[in-house]
């Protein structure tokens, strides 16, 4: 596979240290996880012993502080990061996409006790961990969440259900999201429930079309008891909490998806150099060589967004949250698109199992639903629009 | 007993990227393509933390020899646990003139100058595949040399070196300092880490030229062109085995 294509673009812009920053990811995700993409895949296979290898070069807690262990690293490193390792496998980066916010939130929002225990090991990612906010009533409107949280002396109570929790049954922490007052957003607060708490069980394994190296199960609590010193935040704060992290999740599945469309755009564009029909090279077709082009300038803008849209987080630019919104929403449905393309090059041989294009579609689905769907995104862009 | 150690990394073009002859065949085409670090030389490093894991080395210095896109490659040493670096610049012509035979005198006056006890480098590079640097620089240093090393022991003052050769495997006894070169099974080198490349950022990278060392970059040698290999032919079909020998003895292979 030739990778100057890649290089040429990926790296563009990027400073020194940043680009040694996507070599290395780049490396790994071409040696530890593309070899086995396919049967992860077909097998359902959740590869926990790749996620460590991924944990220690300190790709757990990327960009949470230094000081208990994270690796203190800036968004648009995580994005150029996640968008090296959507390369080798999309399924298991957006995973750990997920176990990054939860580093964040418990480094940003836990306390000190907290940190200390679990940081320097989700980093590593020796603790494995899961973020519970959607339920079966509550979706798009997650602030109507009814998992309840009571207070009996120094334990919160917490009793509902949890889906489509990514991780499910097979983490070592649960964010959760439940109610400890109020109906709406100001009634919520974030607690940390440990996987060995008596009081939690599992669903079945959903049967996914995508996302299958990692398990997702619904999450149930029956009188799950947690210390209350296992809340993050203050009580009232959950969805504030929820909220902000979505903002930088937003961006890393948009890096997630970048990542596929990019891979999925070179092994088009290899396929056509050596497939012949009607005595030519499908690449010495005008129609090709323009579908192409268009594929690889929407992947380079959507890269531009990408990665200025991580500045804007870091940076909390004003409008951070709605350039959040929109760019989640640009590039999930232009980066699928170019998967989809990168399918019909490939004619009968893209929807063979045996072919990486049609994963990297599947996956890119899925990213256009979660973390908020495309309309929630249409909804919060277009609110900021209207503001008078 | 705490020795130090010198390591070449050579920036070279990245073994998956498809190599393609330049129009006017003076080389192949570098502009835009992406370089990393020599594998063997990436060994040769890995070798050289894991002997400072064990406390037998305490220092490593890693050299590069070239254009300015060759700190990175140092930088790349640095991450997976080299102590400081030193970029010999060396641009334009003279770089693209540049033999092992200049490598190996700017080897052997660092490995002097840093009072070094080993010098390790990669077998061969895979630009070039010379396979030149480690012996010569031995040579000149009169040092001693264990080359296509697959395994390397200390023991007392000498080193036990494990040689992959055409035979087998041979192992001898060299006494220090000496120069190694390593071979392809002499260990798995590490990913380096983030929280490495990251503190790698601070370690000393002192830059020298050839001509601070008093090395000449004067070519001994010039390449008279490069090509592709020729493209491969169609081959014929024979239908007795007198056939095919008659046709062997026409082309004079017989």
């Amino acid at each position: 596979m030739n990778d100057s294509i890649s290089l040429g673009k990926a790296t563009l812009g990027l400073a020194d240290d940043q680009k040694q920053v996507y070599h290395l990811a780049r490396d790994f995700a071409i040696k530890e996880m593309k070899p086995h993409m396919l049967e992860w895949d077909i097998q359902e296979i959740f590869p926990v012993d790749v996620l460590r290898k991924i944990g220690e070069l300190g790709f757990g807690a990327i960009y949470c502080k230094e000081e208990f262990g994270g690796t203190g690293l800036t968004r648009l490193d995580a994005s150029v990061i996640f968008e090296a390792l959507a390369s080798g496998c999309s399924s298991t980066t957006a995973y750990m996409t997920i176990h990054n916010m939860c580093a964040w939130m418990i480094d940003n929002y836990g306390s000190k006790e907290m940190k200390e225990k679990y940081i320097s090991d989700m980093n590593s990612m020796k603790v494995l961990s899961s973020y519970c906010l959607t339920e079966p009533g509550a979706g798009s409107d997650a602030a109507s969440l009814t998992t309840t949280a009571n207070r009996d002396g120094d334990y919160y109570v917490i009793n509902g259900s949890k889906s489509f929790i990514s991780g499910g049954g097979s983490s070592d922490l649960y964010i959760v999201m439940c109610r400890t007052g109020e109906p709406g957003a100001k009634g919520i607060s974030c607690i940390l429930v440990e996987g060995d708490n008596p009081g939690l069980s599992f669903g079945k394994k959903e049967k996914k079309i995508s996302w299958n190296s990692q398990p997702t199960r619904q999450v149930f609590f029956e009188d799950c008891r947690v210390p209350i010193t296992n809340r993050l935040g203050n009580e009232g704060f959950g969805f504030n909490i929820a909220l902000k992290g979505l903002n930088g999740g937003r961006l890393n599945i948009s890096s997630t998806s970048l990542g596929a469309a990019q891979a999925a755009l070179e092994e088009a564009r290899n396929h056509i150099l050596v497939r012949k029909q009607f005595g030519k090279r499908l690449a010495d077709f005008q129609y090709l060589q323009f579908k192409l082009a268009d594929m690889a300038t929407k992947v380079a803008a959507c890269r531009l967004m990408v990665r200025s849209a991580a500045v804007a987080l870091q940076e909390e630019h004003p409008n951070h949250i709605t350039i959040c919104s929109m760019t989640k929403l640009f590039v999930t449905e232009e980066c699928q698109k170019v998967c989809d393309d990168a399918i019909q090059l490939f004619g009968g041989y893209g929807i063979l199992k045996d072919y990486p294009v049609q994963v990297f579609w599947r996956d890119c689905r899925v990213h256009r639903i979660l973390e908020g769907t495309n309309e929630v995104m249409r909804m919060l862009v277009a609110k900021e629009l209207l503001k008078e | 007993m705490s020795l130090r150690v010198l390591v070449g990394v050579k920036r070279v073009i990245d073994y998956a990227v498809k190599v393609r002859v330049k129009p006017d065949k003076t080389g192949v085409v570098t502009d835009g393509v992406k370089h990393s670090m020599n594998p063997f030389d990436e060994i040769a490093i890995e070798e050289a933390v894991r002997m400072k894991e064990k406390n037998i080395v305490k220092e490593i210095i890693a050299v590069s020899c070239g254009p300015q896109q060759c700190q990175e490659t140092i930088r790349t040493a640095l991450a997976m646990g080299a102590d400081r670096g030193i970029h010999v610049e060396v641009a334009g012509k003279e770089y693209e003139a540049m033999q092992p035979f200049h490598v190996s005198k700017i080897l052997a006056k660092l490995a002097q100058e840093e009072k070094v006890d080993i010098v390790l480098v990669g077998k061969q590079a895979i630009d070039d595949d010379c396979n030149q640097t480690g012996q010569m620089t031995a040579a000149l240093l009169d040092w001693s040399q264990a080359c296509f090393a697959s395994k390397v022991e200390k023991t007392d003052g000498e080193l036990t070196v494990t040689r992959e050769i055409d035979g087998g495997l041979e192992v001898i006894k060299v006494k220090l300092p000496a120069v190694i070169t390593s071979d392809l099974r002499l260990n798995e080198p590490r990913y380096a880490t983030l929280p490495n490349i990251m503190k790698a950022k601070k370690k000393p990278m002192a830059k020298k030229t050839a001509a601070d060392l008093g090395v000449d970059l004067t070519p001994r040698h010039e390449v008279l062109s490069v090509e592709d290999p020729p493209v491969r032919e169609a081959g014929i079909k024979v239908e007795t085995v007198e056939d095919l020998v008659g046709k062997l003895k026409q082309s004079g292979v017989i």
